[in-house]
């Protein structure tokens, strides 16, 4: 591969994984948000319903600066397809770019106005007003969401196009936005950012408990955040995850085979708890595994056959088949824990021994951060088993890429330093900003935190 | 069906320009208008609750090119790769600038935003109206589609008028904003400034009319063939017309509307002028990416045309309903003040 594709795929790895950090939280939150204003909302003017309307408003804060960093950091996305990737973009963009102008026009319109009426608006429209918008917010992150996952599914899976004049020409948008791919992916991913909410929830809460303060607040956030964190890790099992994993199989046997270490083709194929791949013998060294589990898991049958990378050309093998195999890994080994982890919490909540209990509570606080990791190294183990496809069969990635002439490998090493010196200022900015939020706390009345709250509060 | 898709792009970055162009004025502006640190809390807080929304259509706008014209998508923002970066640096600053602000009560903190903030909107409304001018020059596309700019060969002498022009144009509609929108002091010094960046936006206007017919006759041959189309630069100029008489009368709402249709005018006429080109190539070579050229499939497109005016009802919908409501007030009163007295209900 070229030194200006490798360049060009480093700078997207760094502008998209640094801008995942912030949606995986704003659409995790936003669910929770929503929830907290639909709770404070059927309550109103009772005690509960201000306990949950001023908990919402506090995670509004949180919100407002994280959906900033995510708004900012999102735009040059869109822009890269064209300035790095102009062959992919050339290629696709009759389909594609369906499922992205979508995107803007009817989640981002939504997301933004809306959220400019929710933040500014506690005091300027009614209560029933406010909490819609709080619903709005939610719906328009979620849907464009779907829409991206739409966009990457067709890229994993392509349907629904016909290739002429050596362009991807869209023939049914309605194969492109029922691709047997997209609803387990898409219900994967949200139920992993949920997770995150659920779990920034909870720490949150355990913190507040553990220094001893804010405690009415505390509580409503390690409730509610426990009971999400329990839902949203069973359902990132099963069936999301289950039935992902079947998409990655039928579809995509190098990178199942990748993930999951599998050499040789094998019947009644044994799932790999720990191991190392090695490409160069071909095998799996060092391994613990449960005997025939993976043929059961893929198909129900304990002697099924599951194809090894050893039967498909190594021109279709991932570029990196021990980073697929070691990013998937990751993402399902943090999930197990998580899920331990949250049942453990919901059952101490259930016997009313959760919020003293301070082990539980030290292992809430500092388990959020685990959320992020599965959720990236997920990312991780479809992009990098996608490849050397950047549609999957139809592009390779190298045929992607802005011409050399255009791009040149320097102009890409300048830019993505750039990138990367600009997202280490806004990435420490983002925990300062943070910081400052939490240490005021839930009781804070103090000036409102945006300029969209300040001009609230101006007219 | 190209050529509807033409008219929908040439409409969705004109409305971006139009509603984020003051946004980016106010932004260039609000060093030199506000004289304290209240009267720019309330330039900031005037647009506040309204640039993400504008700047949404910017997103859609590029959508949109991606969706009906991918070649021209792929051929400029690669052909332009380090002007397009330093826009996204930008918007990345300019937003961040905004919505923090407001998080630290330290004047240390406020004045650094304030100049990300008036660098990045300044820059940005130079940065496109370069981008503009080198479309109107042409670029140098070859046979594959595609062109290399280096970025100071994009700092042409005619893009970089047109950028002068773009600085100046919305650093006047971003005046007329706070001259309708701002309180107090800070309206009256808009008032001040309106006037003079009007009268230079006009001076520079008839400056740039020879220059353009220099660099690409098509654009006044094309008007000139199809006489419907002057429509729109008698549109410009008529606003143009209109904007000073409504700021000599002191109605600055008129003034305003009068700006943000000098702005309509200005982009229809250079779409209107193109046409049929997207990305023209330089003059006298045959390369130009026009809008059949250019277009993505034709099923694509029809489909398209069944979702696309949905979601703009919608948008429509949703901005009236926020613009009424953040604007419904009759005039923005500083922040501090405000903060004294009760949230009314």
């Amino acid at each position: 591969m070229s030194d200006h594709v490798l360049v060009d795929r480093l700078q997207f790895t760094l502008t998209v994984t640094f801008h995942y950090l912030f949606p995986i939280l704003t659409m995790g939150l936003a669910l929770f948000i929503a929830y907290l204003k639909t709770v404070a909302y059927r309550a109103r003017d009772t005690e509960r319903g201000e306990r949950y309307d001023a908990a919402a408003q506090f995670w509004a804060k949180i919100f407002a600066v994280n959906f900033a960093v995510g708004v900012v950091t999102g735009i040059p996305l869109e822009f890269q397809f064209g300035t790095n990737w102009a062959s992919f973009s050339n290629f696709a963009g009759g389909v594609i770019g369906q499922t992205l102008a979508m995107e803007g026009v009817f989640a981002f319109f939504a997301e933004s106005v809306f959220l400019g009426i929710f933040l500014a608006g506690r005091n300027r429209v009614s209560a029933r007003m406010h909490w819609i918008s709080a619903l709005f917010v939610f719906a328009g992150s979620w849907l464009s969401g779907f829409f991206i996952i739409a966009t990457n599914a067709w890229m994993q899976h392509p349907v629904g196009y016909d290739v002429a004049n050596g362009r991807a020409e869209l023939n049914s948008l309605g194969k492109l936005l029922t691709n047997d791919w997209l609803p387990w992916q898409y219900a994967h991913n949200m139920s992993g950012a949920a997770i995150t909410g659920a779990f920034v929830l909870a720490a949150m809460g355990a913190f507040f408990l553990l220094s001893d303060r804010h405690h009415e607040f505390a509580r409503i956030c390690v409730r509610v955040g426990v009971v999400g964190a329990l839902i949203f890790c069973a359902l990132q099992v099963f069936p999301t995850g289950d039935r992902q994993a079947k998409n990655v199989f039928e579809h995509q046997p190098a990178a199942f085979a990748a993930m999951e270490g599998v050499f040789p083709t094998s019947k009644g194929a044994p799932l790999v708890i720990i191991g190392n791949p090695s490409t160069e013998k071909r095998r799996l060294e060092s391994t613990i595994a449960l005997p025939r589990f993976l043929s059961f898991m893929t198909s129900r049958n304990w002697t099924s056959q599951v194809r090894g990378l050893n039967d498909i050309p190594t021109d279709r093998w991932p570029s990196s088949v021990p980073l697929v195999y070691y990013a998937y890994h990751i993402m399902v080994g943090l999930g197990t824990i998580l899920l331990l982890v949250a049942a453990l919490a919901a059952f101490l909540l259930w016997r009313g021994r959760l919020y003293t209990s301070r082990a539980m509570l030290w292992t809430l606080m500092i388990a959020f951060p685990f959320t992020y990791i599965a959720n990236i190294a997920g990312w991780a183990t479809a992009e990098t088993g996608r490849q050397p496809w950047l549609v999957y069969d139809v592009m390779r990635t190298a045929a992607g890429a802005s011409p050399a002439s255009s791009v040149p490998a320097g102009t890409g090493i300048f830019t993505l330093l750039g990138f990367a010196g600009l997202y280490l200022f806004v990435g420490i900015l983002y925990l300062m900003l943070l910081v400052r939020i939490i240490a005021r706390g839930p009781e804070d009345l103090a000036p409102p935190t945006t300029s969209t709250a300040a001009a609230a509060s101006a007219a | 069906m190209t050529t509807a898709w033409f008219c929908f792009l040439a409409a969705m970055i004109t409305v971006y320009v139009v509603l984020d162009g003051f946004d980016l004025g106010v932004g260039a502006l609000h060093l030199l208008v506000a004289r304290d640190e209240e009267e720019r809390e309330a330039a900031t807080a005037a647009i506040g609750p309204v640039w993400n929304g504008n700047e949404v259509w910017l997103i859609a706008s590029g959508g949109v090119l991606f969706l009906a014209f991918p070649k021209a998508y792929a051929a400029a923002f690669s052909g332009l790769y380090f002007g397009l970066i330093i826009v996204l640096w930008l918007l990345v600053g300019r937003g961040l600038a905004l919505e923090l602000r407001h998080q630290i009560a330290n004047p240390l903190w406020r004045s650094a935003c304030d100049a990300v903030f008036a660098l990045s909107s300044g820059t940005l409304a130079l940065v496109f109206g370069v981008a503009l001018g080198n479309v109107v020059r042409g670029v140098p596309l070859g046979p594959d589609g595609y062109f290399h700019l280096t970025f100071f060969q994009s700092l042409n002498w005619y893009a970089l008028l047109i950028g002068v022009f773009g600085l100046v144009a919305l650093c006047a509609h971003g005046a007329g904003f706070l001259a309708l929108r701002g309180g107090g002091g800070l309206a009256a010094r808009a008032r001040g400034w309106a006037p003079r960046l009007t009268l230079a936006e006009a001076l520079l206007f008839a400056a740039l009319i020879g220059p353009t017919v220099v660099v690409r006759k098509a654009m006044v041959t094309n008007l000139v063939d199809h006489p419907w189309r002057l429509v729109f630069p008698v549109l410009t100029v008529g606003a143009l017309a209109a904007a000073i008489v409504g700021q000599r009368r002191g109605d600055w709402g008129r003034a305003f509307a009068g700006s943000a249709l000098f702005l309509v005018g200005l982009l229809t006429t250079m779409a209107a002028g193109l046409y049929p080109y997207l990305l023209p190539a330089h003059q006298h070579r045959p390369y130009g990416l026009t809008v059949d050229s250019a277009a993505s499939g034709h099923h694509a497109l029809t489909t398209a045309l069944v979702w696309w005016p949905v979601g703009m009802v919608l948008a429509a919908a949703y901005f009236t309903f926020a613009y009424r409501m953040f604007f419904r007030t009759a005039t923005v009163r500083s922040t501090s003040a405000a903060m004294d007295q009760p949230p009314s209900a």
